[in-house]
């Protein structure tokens, strides 16, 4: 599963350059997250300069 | 308001942007920049600061307004808290107010005939025989399609609009730091002259946290660390720094600031069919102090005059556009490549290490490393300590 938290997310687009599969974009309302894209490889979750973002790969067994 | 076609469409209005688009208007070429943010400038992801000799390099004058504050030298702290003192007696830089700046630059590109529309989004580009041929743009809830016969992506770091078009730019979390910054005032500041940079392991793992004076009581606090060598969040790790430093821990936050710095992986090849990548999102940044500023607006001045003469040739094939790459790596990329492997040699040291270094070398020393200059002495530094002999090899 992928999470931002949107009170936390300054919009700097830090997730998107290291985002191997284009699976997020940067516009004025926030990042965009395409979901089809992600693979859950968590890059985006490290760079993240503010800890907004949160990837767990055993979605399945949560939810 | 958004024209149907521009020989030139230029994605993003920061500084690699608006230089790309200066000089490309100076000859007389039709020029859009689509910048989408609601203003140029803002939020910065910026610690501001510009040197006296990239200032002199690009040949600008810059008003008064843009300036916050002079700077004449350095108060550089090991992680073991000794600190050493750069001090020129003389202005070598500036901390930039970057909103007004970067205006002030989009304002020299419009005054030579470029066009600049701001909140418009430039979302993807247009491909037509094998050649990037125009962009998709959004703006004010309606989208439009623009032709051109060349796209320079200077969108920052999302570098979204350059993989669009086919170029892999994405950044590799190796070289990739995570910054984030506060906008203090009511801080005291002992003398804001200088800039003032800690290091350490412990504070901000392959990084530095930096205060950058914008007068005597407010300043640029921030921090960038390597995303791989990081245990949490930019932003934990500078509360944490901010907590315990007694001049900032009751200070005021007017702004708060984030961003992801390339610091390395440069590319070999920057162009497409119709298409160059300037800036940040090319990753043209300086590896170890995380500058961006000249580079970009170096790169955008170089891309400019490749540009205006595959135009004048009628040929804006990746062949003829790739002289880009050719004089952007003989003038920058060498010297990049080699700050490169500066800085993956420093992340490698332990704070023990790193005490070592601050007690064995200037100020002087410190600025030539960082533009890669005199790296053979920073080895034989190194070689005096045996665990380091392996790591000073890959310097020579």
């Amino acid at each position: 599963m992928w999470k931002i938290s949107k009170e936390k997310c300054l919009r700097c687009g830090a997730c998107v350059g290291v985002c191997p599969f284009l699976a997020l974009e940067l516009s004025e309302q926030g990042i965009v997250f395409f979901k089809e894209k992600c693979t859950l490889c968590g890059i985006c979750e490290k760079v993240c300069p503010v800890g907004a973002i949160k990837v767990s790969r055993n979605d399945s067994k949560k939810s | 308001m958004i024209p149907r076609k521009a020989d030139v469409i230029v994605v993003g209005a920061g500084p690699g942007g608006t230089s790309t688009a200066k000089h490309l208007a100076e000859k007389d070429i039709d020029v859009v920049v689509f910048e989408k943010r609601q203003e140029i400038g803002a939020p910065k992801r910026c610690g501001e600061g510009l040197s006296s000799n990239s200032i002199k390099l690009l040949g600008q004058k810059i008003p008064k307004r843009c300036i916050a504050q002079a700077i004449d030298g350095a108060i550089i702290y090991a992680p073991n808290g000794k600190c050493a003192e750069i001090d020129y007696g003389e202005t070598v830089g500036y901390i930039l107010e970057r909103k007004v700046y970067d205006k002030w630059l989009a304002e020299e590109a419009v005054r030579k005939g470029a066009r600049i529309i701001a909140k418009a989004n430039v979302y993807d580009v247009i491909k037509k025989n094998g050649f990037i041929a125009g962009v998709k743009v959004e703006w004010e809830g309606d989208n439009f399609e623009v032709e051109s016969k060349v796209v320079v992506a200077c969108d920052g770091v999302e570098s979204t609009i350059a993989r669009k078009a086919g170029l892999n730019t994405t950044n590799t979390l190796i070289n990739i730091d995570s910054g984030y910054q506060f906008e203090m005032s009511g801080i005291d500041i002992e003398d804001e002259k200088k800039l003032y940079f800690f290091f350490g392991n412990k504070i901000a793992p392959r990084g530095y946290i930096w205060i950058f004076p914008k007068g005597k009581d407010r300043a640029n606090v921030g921090i960038g660390i390597g995303a791989n060598f990081a245990k949490k969040s930019a932003m934990e790790y500078l509360l944490e720094f901010v907590k315990k430093n007694e001049s900032l821990r009751n200070g005021s936050i007017l702004e708060v600031n984030a961003g992801g710095i390339p610091v390395g992986g440069f590319l070999k090849n920057m162009v497409l069919n119709g298409f160059v990548v300037v800036g940040d999102a090319a990753h043209q940044v300086n590896p170890i102090h995380g500058g961006g500023m000249k580079e970009a607006q170096i790169a955008g001045k170089i891309a400019a005059s490749v540009i205006a003469d595959a135009l004048a040739k009628g040929d804006v094939s990746e062949k003829t556009l790739k002289k880009y790459n050719e004089i952007w790596w003989k003038e920058r990329g060498k010297e990049l490549e080699k700050v490169q492997k500066l800085r993956e040699v420093i992340e490698k040291l332990s704070d023990e290490d790193l005490n070592f270094l601050a007690e064995n070398i200037t100020g002087e020393d410190l600025i030539n490393f960082t533009h890669g200059k005199n790296l053979g002495k920073l080895a034989k530094i190194l070689m005096k300590r045996p665990s380091l002999v392996k790591l000073a090899r890959a310097l020579i």
